[in-house]
C-alpha cells in the first residue's frame, strides 16, 4: 500500500498521464502483451494442432472480400492455417523471444557491469575490452552468423526444434555490452558514496553491498535501456526468421509468417505478409514510443536528438 | 601520431586472427574437406589416407597456422557447391554488393543531410515534424518489410520498376557492372532505396541533434553578433563542424550496411554476397561459410581501422587517451 502511494505521487505516474503518446503506447503494448500470454485462449483456432488444418482452406482472403470465409477474420496462410490465430501465437512467440532475450543479456551485462565497475583492476579492463570488442561487431551480423552455423552443424531438423532457445540466447549474448557499460558507468558513480562507506563500515559483506546495496541504484538507466533492446530483439529475430534462420514456419513467429508470405505476394495473396507486417510495425513502433518517453522522464541529461 | 597508427594496425591485426580462429574452428568442427573433395562414395580406409596427406591429422594449432598462411595468400579453401576455390566465388559475387552498397551510400548522404540540417534550423515547421515522424516509423520498420511494401507498390501494382535480379550488367574489366545500362540502373533502385531505409532515420537524427548542438554554441553566437549573412553561418561556419561525428559514424555504419545487405539481397534475389552467404547455408557448404565470414571481417576492419585513424588525424583527443 505505501508503494503504491509513493508511486502514486511519483513523477512517472504524472508526466506518463500527461504524455497520450506514452499513454497510447502503454494501452497497445498491454493489450498486445495480454493477447499474447492468453493466445491459447483468445485465439480462435489453435494453429499448434496440425488436426484443425485443412490445406483445402490454404490462401482464403479476409472475411470482406470476395472468395472470403466467414471462419477466417484475416483469411488463411498458405497451410490453411487462420491468420489470425496464427498472427496471436506469432506474436506470443516473437514477444517471448524478445524478452527472453532481454532477461538473458541484462543478466549476463549487469553481472559483468557490477562487478566490473566494483572490483576495478586489471578485471575490469579485460571485461570492458571484452565488452569494446563484442561492441565493435554489428550485432546482427554476429547472430546471423551464429545462427547459420548452428544451421549447418545441427541439420534443419534438430535446429528448429532449438530454434527458440538458440534464438534467445543469441539474440542476448550479441548486446549484453550495452548493460555492462551502463551498469558499470553507475557502480562507479555510487561506489564512494556515502551509504555504501556506512555498509562497509557496519561490516556487511562485499556481495551484499554489491546486489542489495548498489544494484537498485543502477536500475533506472537499466530500466530504460531494456524497453528499447526489447524492440530491438524482436527485430532481430524477424529479420533471423525473415531469412530462414529463426523459428520454423510450424512454430511460426512474426517474421517467420512475413517470409512466408512474401513468396506469394506475387500471386495476389497479400494479406499473408500484411497484416503480420503491420502487426510488427506496430508492436516495435509502440515499445520504441514508450522507451523514447521514458529515457526523457527518468534521464532528461541522455536525452539528446 | 605514428605510434596511433602502429597501435591500431596490430589491434586490426589481432581481430582479424580471432575471427580467423573462429572461421578455423567452425570449418575444423563442422566441415568435412574429405567428403567436400571426394563426395560419399568413399571407403573409410581410403579417406583415411586422403585425410593424412591433407594433413587433417596434425595438431590444432598447426593446422591452425597453416590455415592462416593460406588465407593470407587468398586461399581460403574450395566451395563444395561451385567446385571452385571460395574467395573466387566469392569476388565474382563482390561487385553486385558493392554497387548496392555505394548506391545507399549516396542516397544517405544526398537524402540524410539537407533534411537534417532542415529539420535543426527549423525546429517547428510543419515540414521538420514530417521529417522526424516519418523516421520514428523508419525506425521500426524492419528493412525487409519496406522491401516487400517497395515491391508491392513498385513492382506488383504499378509495374514501373523491376523487382528481382540485377538485370542488364556490362562486363567492365572482369567487374560485372549494373550503372551503365538503363536497365541495370532501374534495379539498383528498389533494392538500394529500401537498403538506405535502415540508416536514413539514424542520420537524420544525428545531423540534426549534432547540428542544434553546434547551433547553440559560443562561436555560433558570435558569428550571429557580429552580422553575418544567415546562410554563411549555417551553412559555412555552423555544417563544418557537424560533419566530423557524422562521417565517424558513416565509416562504422557502412560495415554494418554489408550485414543489412543479406537482408536486401534476399528480398530482391540481388546476386551478390549476401544471397550467395544464405545459399551456402542452405547448401551447408562450410568452406564458403567460413570464406565469407572472413571476407566480411576484412572489410569491417579495415574500414573500422580507416575511420579510427582519420578521426586520430582529426581529433587528438583520440590519440592521447589511447595512449595512457
Amino acid at each position: 500500500m505505501k508503494s503504491w502511494n509513493r508511486f502514486k505521487n511519483s513523477y512517472l505516474l504524472y508526466s506518463f498521464k500527461r504524455d497520450p503518446v506514452a499513454i497510447i503506447s502503454f494501452c497497445v503494448l498491454a493489450v498486445l502483451g495480454v493477447i499474447s500470454i492468453l493466445a491459447p485462449v483468445i485465439a480462435p483456432y489453435n494453429t499448434y494442432d496440425t488436426a484443425t488444418i485443412d490445406i483445402m482452406d490454404a490462401e482464403t482472403p479476409p472475411t470482406w472480400m470476395e472468395d472470403g470465409d466467414e471462419r477466417f477474420i484475416l483469411g488463411t496462410d498458405i497451410q490453411g492455417r487462420d491468420l489470425l490465430s496464427t498472427m496471436i501465437f506469432g506474436l506470443r512467440v516473437s514477444l517471448l523471444i524478445g524478452v527472453g532475450a532481454v532477461l538473458f543479456q541484462s543478466f549476463v551485462g549487469i553481472l559483468v557491469g557490477i562487478i566490473s565497475g566494483f572490483f576495478g583492476g586489471k578485471l575490469d579492463s579485460f571485461l570492458m575490452r571484452l565488452a569494446d570488442i563484442q561492441f565493435s561487431l554489428p550485432y546482427l551480423i554476429v547472430a546471423i552468423f551464429t545462427m547459420a552455423i548452428f544451421k549447418v552443424a545441427f541439420g534443419i531438423g534438430r535446429y528448429e526444434d532449438l530454434a527458440e532457445p538458440l534464438l534467445i540466447i543469441i539474440i542476448g549474448l550479441s548486446q549484453w555490452p550495452h548493460y555492462a557499460r551502463t551498469v558499470r558507468a553507475s557502480v562507479l558513480g555510487e561506489k564512494n558514496k556515502e551509504y555504501v562507506e556506512a555498509a562497509r563500515v557496519i561490516g556487511i559483506s562485499r556481495q551484499l553491498i554489491m546486489f542489495r546495496h548498489i544494484l537498485p541504484n543502477t536500475m533506472t538507466p537499466v530500466l530504460v535501456i531494456s524497453t528499447i533492446q526489447v524492440a530491438n530483439a524482436i527485430m532481430s529475430e524477424a529479420a533471423l526468421s525473415f531469412l530462414g534462420l529463426g523459428m520454423p514456419i510450424t512454430r511460426p513467429s512474426l517474421g517467420s509468417l512475413i517470409r512466408a508470405g512474401f513468396e506469394y505476394i506475387f500471386s495476389g495473396s497479400w494479406w499473408i505478409t500484411f497484416f503480420p507486417g503491420v502487426l510488427l510495425v506496430i508492436l516495435i513502433l509502440v515499445i520504441l514510443l514508450l522507451g523514447d518517453w521514458l529515457r526523457d522522464v527518468l534521464n532528461p541529461k541522455l536525452y539528446k536528438g | 601520431m605514428f605510434a596511433f597508427i602502429v597501435r591500431r594496425i596490430i589491434q586490426a591485426i589481432i581481430v582479424m586472427l580471432v575471427i580467423g580462429l573462429v572461421g578455423f574452428i567452425i570449418q575444423h568442427q563442422i566441415g568435412d574437406p574429405v567428403r567436400d573433395l571426394v563426395g560419399e562414395r568413399v571407403t573409410p580406409a581410403e579417406r583415411e589416407v586422403i585425410r593424412d596427406q591433407l594433413g587433417l591429422n596434425d595438431p590444432f594449432y598447426i593446422q591452425y597456422v597453416r590455415f592462416v598462411k593460406n588465407a593470407v595468400k587468398g586461399d581460403l579453401g574450395l566451395s563444395f557447391f561451385y567446385k571452385k576455390p571460395a574467395l573466387e566465388v566469392i569476388l565474382a559475387k563482390a561487385p553486385a554488393t558493392i554497387e548496392l552498397v555505394l548506391v545507399t551510400a549516396l542516397i544517405l548522404i544526398v537524402v540524410s543531410i539537407p533534411s537534417g540540417i532542415y529539420a535543426a534550423i527549423y525546429p517547428k515547421s510543419w515540414f521538420s515534424r514530417i521529417i522526424m515522424a516519418v523516421s520514428t516509423i523508419g525506425v521500426a520498420m524492419p528493412v525487409f518489410l519496406t522491401a516487400i511494401v517497395l515491391i508491392y507498390f513498385f513492382g506488383v501494382e504499378l509495374n514501373w520498376l523491376p523487382s528481382y535480379g540485377r538485370g542488364e550488367t556490362v562486363n567492365l574489366w572482369g567487374w560485372e557492372s549494373g550503372f551503365f545500362t538503363l536497365d541495370g540502373l532501374k534495379h539498383l533502385i528498389l533494392p538500394s532505396v529500401s537498403l538506405s531505409s535502415i540508416m536514413l532515420p539514424l542520420f537524420i537524427r544525428l545531423v540534426r541533434a549534432e547540428m542544434m548542438e553546434v547551433l547553440e554554441t559560443e562561436y555560433i553566437k558570435f558569428a550571429w553578433a557580429k552580422g553575418l549573412h544567415r546562410q554563411r553561418v549555417w551553412y559555412i561556419h555552423a555544417f563544418k563542424n557537424t560533419l566530423l561525428p557524422v562521417i565517424t559514424v558513416f565509416g562504422v555504419q557502412l560495415g554494418i550496411l554489408v550485414a543489412f545487405t543479406i537482408l536486401t539481397e534476399t528480398v530482391f534475389q540481388w546476386q551478390g554476397m549476401g544471397f550467395m552467404f544464405l545459399e551456402a547455408v542452405e547448401r551447408s557448404d562450410t568452406t564458403l561459410l567460413v570464406a565469407y565470414l572472413i571476407v566480411v571481417g576484412v572489410i569491417f576492419v579495415v574500414v573500422n581501422t580507416i575511420v579510427d585513424i582519420i578521426y586520430g588525424f582529426v581529433n587528438p583527443m583520440v590519440r592521447i587517451a589511447g595512449t595512457k
